[in-house]
């Protein structure tokens, strides 16, 4: 066992974790904190192929890739939450069905 | 090769490890939503504490910035903006909890199995400062991803404000 499989079963946990998150809950904000985890799970996974698989940097700067894409997300999402809440006065996602034939 | 860590740094790491496990765990299996987003604070800085672990300097600094810094603050502010606080619907009710936790142990089992599996090529990266070499790089081989992403940021932001604004009746 080295120190590349600690890391990554961290990584595992985590993103299990958040995978957990988003399947089961109905509050959309928490799906949106599941989707964070799942994020740093892939950053820490990233990170620690950097350091240990390639030896070079190039798997940090995947990881700062993700930290913005992951900030802009955040941004968008909750913007939507917003309007969401403004519509139907609740952020349960089964109340998000007017496309549903 | 890496020289063997002392005790201390050993237990300093299952320390930053446990707690970004756990406060993990408590992120999802909390039953009130706000409780959710204050582990997911402890959450955030174990895994920036495990980034210095990593040699990953900048990074650590940017997770807590960010991470911390803005979109927990993002969070928080979706939670109070959206639910009276002293409602009863405040706390989360799950569903389908059985079958999406059997489905996520699967997941993880096979996962690891992938993991320990693959015999990895162990090269290390060495033991120095990383943010020259990241912004050497970000300004070289990685230019176009770099402004891809500040293109990204903008338009996120501009989007993020036009939906979020209150419609006035002229709007429509």
């Amino acid at each position: 066992m080295n120190n590349l499989t600690i890391y990554l079963t961290i990584g595992v946990i985590l993103f299990v974790l958040g995978l957990v998150a988003v399947l089961t809950s109905k509050n959309l904000v928490k799906i949106l904190m599941g989707v964070e985890l799942i994020l740093n799970a892939s950053g820490l996974n990233f990170i620690a192929f950097s350091r240990f698989v390639t030896g070079n940097l190039d798997g940090q700067l995947a990881a700062l890739f993700i930290i913005v894409v992951a900030a802009s997300e955040a941004a968008v999402a909750l913007a939507i939450i917003l309007n969401f809440y403004r519509q139907l006065r609740s952020i349960d996602v089964n109340l998000a069905d007017s496309l549903r034939g | 090769m890496e020289a063997t860590p002392s005790l201390f740094v050993q237990i300093l790491f299952a320390v930053c490890a446990l707690v970004t496990v756990i406060s993990a765990a408590v992120v999802v299996f909390s039953g009130r939503i706000l409780h959710s987003a204050f582990a997911l604070f402890f959450t955030f800085c174990g895994v920036a504490a495990l980034y210095v672990f990593l040699f990953a300097d900048f990074l650590a600094v940017t997770q807590v910035l960010i991470y911390v810094g803005g979109i927990l603050i993002l969070i928080i502010f979706g939670l109070l903006l959206t639910q009276r606080i002293m409602d009863l619907r405040f706390t989360d009710q799950s569903h389908q909890r059985i079958r999406s936790v059997l489905l996520a142990v699967v997941f993880a089992a096979v996962l690891i199995g992938v993991m320990a599996g693959t015999p990895w090529r162990i090269a290390y990266q060495p033991d120095t400062p990383t943010v020259e070499i990241l912004g050497v790089s970000m300004l070289t081989q990685f230019l176009v991803p770099f402004e891809m992403a500040s293109m990204l940021l903008l338009v996120a932001l501009i989007g993020a404000v036009w939906l979020a604004r209150v419609k006035r009746k002229f709007d429509e």
